[in-house]
């Protein structure tokens, strides 16, 4: 890593939702801020800033990773994808985020951006999960609206529709 | 009234949701992603690390001399530019949302700074140093009433803020006459429904005509805008407040974000630009809002066979530091449902409010009757036990009869409709209590603990704005003049491409009102739904609103639907007036489907909806005689059941009444004291339901916070009043693994006091799963006093320490407090160092050393030869802040051994300690030994005992590695070692 100076605004270059992207941030500047304030993509949320709601998931090189507990200056190289990037264009829901209104798997929608992208990066990694590895991804989230049923109900039916459509493209 | 008559073609449907589409790709718009000015600053909050202090002095100078700053508040500046907040009772006390010379709770505002981003306002913060002197607090309830007790309002000279008595029927005949006397003694604990999104408000001021327009995720109810209005000084139509169109969810917590509206205002006002304040998660959890916290002692007059005569109430609520609105509506919202679901013709109650340093409670899902219930549940429950009665039949036989509706209640509600005793029979046949039973018979056979709990709760919903002023006495009320009704609001419009648009007052934060708008509008229209657009966001300078306006109390499906049904039908029938004229026919012909207007008797005679519902717009000529328009209606819809509260103090404190009936099966681990639900039923009457999908989302949501707040939730708080959970690492909110699916059952007896029948179903889980959980736990041990949250080393104390019968609660003992109820750290360990005694000494009291080796220090400075003064930065878990040490030293012994004793105080809480080092000669050089022990308090002690332990070892542990390095590196006795050797040696820590 370059050597920085703590009171100045560093360059960072990375990629985000497939797309390079060129921002300024000081070095203490966290990830979700920089996501928020300076680029403007406010879909993914802040509930804590101390990592344990999980309300900021975002994927960082594929993986699901805590917007609040990284500093912008960590992503530079990276591929960061967030909640924006999920849907296949802006008319249209993926799978995952259909089957989460099918199933009334939101209600106040403020935990929802970091959920789907948490299981978004598992039904990519293990397209055979079930129940058990839903709820323990899950465990990783807080949701105070919903009581989580329909949380995982909506996992389950996008991951059984993912298998099916992969079974007929087979 | 009468009912309104619908297709059902929709309501009563679950369709999906038109909010989801936004909100599942991140195109929400909740308050921190609203566009602002560019020239908006930030407000950062300076807060009061202790639970009860003087303020000495403010110094702000260095924090406004801080680049980027461009304005400092203190408690004296918002008072010159502010009033006082309305308190609710009559009371020589003042409310200020920002502390003035003292401090009552810790997290209290004490200063404001609004600087160029969040980053600059949070330095500044550190920058302002406050000179408090503290004071004795108390944090429980019945000791803030002891003679002795601090008291927190000098002007009220006592903490006992108010206290009402009151009488219905005979209850002191129906004791008299009564074969038994049961009771009960309840401590309800303090918890919070704590949404995932915080508080947040953009405020901004306009001089020139001394108006605030301010922009907050507040949630209703909107009778606190004329709060607001009053605290800053101007007419209600200089305060415009808006809220935003997506909210994180609320479960009443966000009423609670007005004393920032007040304080965001101000702090826009002074610095001459829009504030944006957004506020943290340990601010939320330290200073939001929370419920009260009660002690209960309910005592009943019972016959031989279980029927209650007469209940006898003695409530003490807590309500924290200041009594702000609505409160004490917690100890209010329920008064005419004190019987609960029973039939009990005689009622005494003495309700006490009282003051502690704690934060000021609020709005919190299910307010007041989690309290009520659990003692009122608890109680049925143990008259069973003490009578040898089955706990079931005691509740049939108590419950109010199914033919009694609309039933009066002793204590004056109106209970609308109900079938209680066939919900009950469903439930257990449906939910299938005989297995669960069998199941229960079989585990414990097997000597595993396992027990069954029921609780039967009426829930009310749709508050009457008037039942608050029961806490006045009726002269008083007299002399104020009466207040009771619940205005709902709700607008149709239609535009000149006849499309329809309907606007409602009634503030969602993510309860699915947009779509259930379409859904009611939509169907009275013969629309398909996407063609009704509903906006829920309100702006107080535009749109239709009044007091009741907002969410809370469960009102929307029975009052707010309800209104925007009756504006539709209004249109409705004008609409179909117009279409008679055109089609040839009398209107009563007319008929409204798939976007069209038709006679009934002959469907090809039709027209468009579209032109019809234009032709107000672009022919206005062309309407028949006295049609008026039909380009917007807007409907004030407020029931005639509630009325003032009666010159006896009877009060319909709610328009509807729903009822549910829970079974719950625990198990309980011998082991480890884990509570495990295993199974849970809820039957649910909330009248006529509009859609089954968000009613039951309604259920779960509400159950999973209710499961929280009986086995894990608490806002705990030490002696001294510090806040001990403060991240959501303390305070722990269920996550999937640890929330059960319970079985929801519904049986609707529709509600005649509502437009659409339904009555309100969001809080219920709140007030009956705690209760019912509780209830079978007790079962499950044997144990009466069942205190909340059941955390399993609470039940371990019951499995393993003897029951002593208590009928008294005791006081809340959070863990690991000291003697103040600080936290306390204690620990030993030691270190070997390549040096001698001598040079060891020589660098413990050397400035220069202590300030190389100290963690995080900027400067030592030495005093004298026996007291230094460090300044350090210090980082534990989230919490990072700057403290000022004393340090002390006694009991020396050159060069031996040595006390180091001192204090510490920084803006994120303070700290005192001793530590005892001794140095004792060793092969390679010296041993260093330390013991210390230390108590912490104020927001540091938040963060919990599991970062603070820890991050004390690693901080007293990084200084003596500081030291061994420093020492290591500085020749003898080593000098002749090899380098090697010397690293090897530089540092093993034991102990
Ligand atoms: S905001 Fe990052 S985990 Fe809560
Ligand atoms: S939907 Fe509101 S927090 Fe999950």
């Amino acid at each position: 890593m370059p050597r920085m100076n703590a009171a100045q605004r560093h360059g960072i270059e990375f990629t985000l939702n497939g797309r390079k992207v060129r921002a300024e941030a000081e070095n203490r500047m966290l990830l979700s801020d920089l996501l928020r304030h300076e680029i403007g993509l406010t879909g993914t949320h802040v509930g804590c800033e101390h990592g344990v709601c999980g309300a900021c998931t975002v994927q960082i090189d594929g993986k699901p990773a805590r917007a609040c507990l990284t500093l912008a200056q960590q992503v530079r190289g990276s591929d960061v994808r967030t909640v924006e990037a999920l849907a296949p264009d802006p008319a249209e829901l993926s799978p995952l985020q259909a089957a989460f209104r099918r199933h009334h798997g939101l209600q106040c929608g403020f935990c929802t951006p970091g959920i789907l992208m948490s299981l978004d990066a598992l039904l990519r990694e293990r397209p055979d999960a079930g129940r058990e590895d839903i709820r323990e991804h899950l465990s990783g989230h807080l949701c105070r609206c919903t009581g989580y049923a329909t949380i995982v109900k909506a996992a389950l039916a996008a991951a059984e529709e993912q298998r099916k459509e992969e079974t007929t493209n087979a | 009234m009468t009912r309104l008559k619908t297709a059902g073609a929709l309501i009563g449907h679950t369709v999906e949701r038109v909010e989801d589409a936004g909100l599942l790709t991140g195109r929400g718009r909740y308050i921190d992603d609203l566009p602002v000015r560019r020239d908006t600053a930030h407000l950062a909050i300076l807060r009061s690390p202790h639970g009860h202090a003087e303020i000495r002095s403010i110094d702000t100078a260095a924090a406004r001399a801080l680049p980027g700053v461009f304005a400092v508040l203190t408690g004296d500046d918002v008072a010159r530019l502010t009033r006082s907040m309305t308190v609710g009772v009559k009371a020589n006390v003042e409310c200020w949302p920002i502390a003035r010379d003292r401090v009552r709770y810790v997290g209290e505002p004490v200063a404001l700074v609004v600087a160029e981003n969040r980053y600059v306002a949070e330095d500044a913060l550190d920058l302002i140093e406050v000179d408090y002197e503290t004071l004795p607090a108390v944090v429980d309830p019945e000791k803030a009433l002891a003679e002795d007790a601090p008291v927190l309002h000098p002007s009220l000279g006592t903490n006992l803020i108010n206290e009402r008595s009151f009488r219905y029927g005979d209850p002191e005949a129906a004791f008299a006459a009564a074969a038994h006397r049961v009771s009960i003694r309840i401590a309800y604990p303090r918890n919070s429904c704590t949404p995932i999104e915080t508080y947040g408000v953009i405020a901004d001021y306009d001089p020139g005509e001394d108006a605030y327009d301010v922009t907050a995720n507040f949630q209703g109810p909107f009778s606190i805008h004329a709060v607001i209005s009053r605290a800053l000084n101007v007419p209600g139509n200089r305060m415009r407040l808006r809220t935003p169109p997506d909210s994180g969810g609320s479960f009443g917590i966000k009423q609670g974000v007005f004393p920032y509206v007040i304080l965001a205002a101000v702090a826009a006002r002074v610095a001459g630009r829009p504030v944006k304040w957004i506020e943290d998660r340990l601010e939320h959890l330290t200073a939001s809002v929370s419920a009260t916290n009660r002690v209960t002692t309910l005592e009943a007059a019972v016959a031989a066979d279980g029927r209650i005569a007469a209940l006898s109430w003695d409530q003490l609520e807590d309500c924290g530091a200041h009594l702000r609105a609505p409160e004490p509506a917690t100890l209010y919202r329920m008064h005419g449902n004190m019987t609960g679901a029973y039939a009990i013709e005689n009622v005494a109650i003495r309700n006490r409010v009282v003051l502690t340093n704690k934060t000021p409670t609020g709005l919190n899902r299910g307010f007041g009757g989690p309290q009520v219930y659990f003692a009122l549940e608890r109680l049925v429950h143990k008259i069973a036990d003490e009578l040898g009665l089955d706990r079931l039949a005691v509740i049939r036989r108590n419950l109010v009869p199914a033919n009694a509706f609309p039933y009066r209640t002793a204590t004056g509600g109106l209970l609308d409709s109900g079938d209680y005793q066939t919900a009950i029979d469903r439930a257990c046949a449906e939910g299938g209590l005989q297995s669960l039973q069998q199941r229960r018979d079989a585990a414990r056979a097997e000597g595993r603990l396992y027990g069954i709990g029921y609780a039967a709760v009426v829930e009310p919903s749709v508050s009457n704005m008037g039942y608050i002023t029961t806490v006045l006495t009726p002269e008083e009320r007299a002399k104020a003049g009466p207040k009771n009704g619940a205005q709902a609001v709700a607008t149709v419009a239609i535009d000149p491409l006849g499309s329809v648009t309907v606007k409602v007052a009634s503030v969602p934060q993510g309860q699915g009102h947009r779509t259930v708008l379409a859904q009611v509008v939509a169907e009275r229209l013969g629309l398909p739904l996407e063609a009704v657009r509903v906006n829920t966001e309100l702006d107080t300078a535009r749109d239709a609103w009044s007091i009741a306006s907002g969410n809370y109390a469960s009102r929307f499906a029975a009052a707010v639907a309800g209104a925007a049904a009756l504006a539709a039908d209004r249109i409705r029938d004008r609409l179909a007036a117009i279409a008679a004229a055109q089609l040839n026919v009398t209107a009563d012909r007319i008929d409204f489907g798939a976007g069209k207007l038709f006679d009934r008797d002959n469907s090809d005679n039709a027209i468009s909806f579209g032109r019809v519902a234009a032709a107000s717009h672009w022919a206005p000529g062309t309407l028949p005689d006295g049609t008026g328009q039909t380009i917007r209606e807007t409907v004030f819809w407020t029931p005639e059941q509630l009325e003032a509260p009666t010159a006896t103090d009877g009060i319909n404190s709610s328009l509807c009444h729903g009822f549910i009936f829970d079974i719950c099966g625990v198990e309980i681990d011998r082991a480890t004291g884990h509570v495990r639900i295993d199974r849970y039923v809820t039957m649910h009457d909330c009248g006529r339901i509009l859609h089954p999908g968000m009613v039951d989302g309604q259920v779960r949501g509400g159950f999973a916070q209710a499961v929280g707040a009986a086995l894990y939730e608490e806002y705990a708080y030490g002696g001294d009043g510090s806040f001990l959970t403060g991240t959501l690492a303390d305070y722990l909110i269920p996550t999937v693994m640890e929330t059960p699916e319970p079985l929801i059952l519904h049986h609707e007896t529709p509600s005649p006091f509502t437009p659409l029948g339904a009555k309100g179903v969001g809080e219920g889980n709140c007030m009956s799963t705690p209760v019912s959980i509780a209830n079978a736990v007790a079962d499950a041990l044997g144990v009466e006093d069942i205190r909340l949250p059941l955390s399993p080393s609470r039940v371990s104390e019951w499995l393993y320490v003897e029951e002593r019968p208590s009928s008294k609660p005791q006081d809340v003992a959070p863990v690991a407090t000291g003697a103040s109820g600080e936290r306390l750290l204690t620990g030993a360990g030691s270190a070997d160092v390549v040096a001698t005694r001598e040079s060891v000494w020589t660098m413990l009291l050397d400035p220069n050393t202590l300030k190389a080796i100290i963690p995080g220090a900027h400067e030592v400075r030495k005093v004298s030869d026996t007291h230094f003064r460090a300044e350090v930065t210090l980082g534990i878990g989230p919490v990072k802040g700057r403290y000022r040490a004393d340090i002390r030293l006694s009991d020396m012994i050159a060069p031996e051994a040595v006390t180091l004793s001192g204090g510490t105080e920084g803006a994120l809480g303070s700290g005192r300690g001793t530590g005892r080092v001794t140095l004792t000669e060793t092969a390679t050089g010296t041993r260093i030994d330390y013991r210390y022990e230390a108590a912490i308090g104020g927001k540091v002690a938040s963060v919990g005992g599991r970062l603070l332990d820890g991050a004390a070892r690693v901080v007293i542990g990084q200084f003596f590695q500081a030291l061994a390095r420093h020492a290591g590196g500085g020749g003898p006795p080593s000098a002749a070692a090899g380098l090697i050797q010397r690293i090897a040696n530089v540092f093993r820590r034991r102990g």
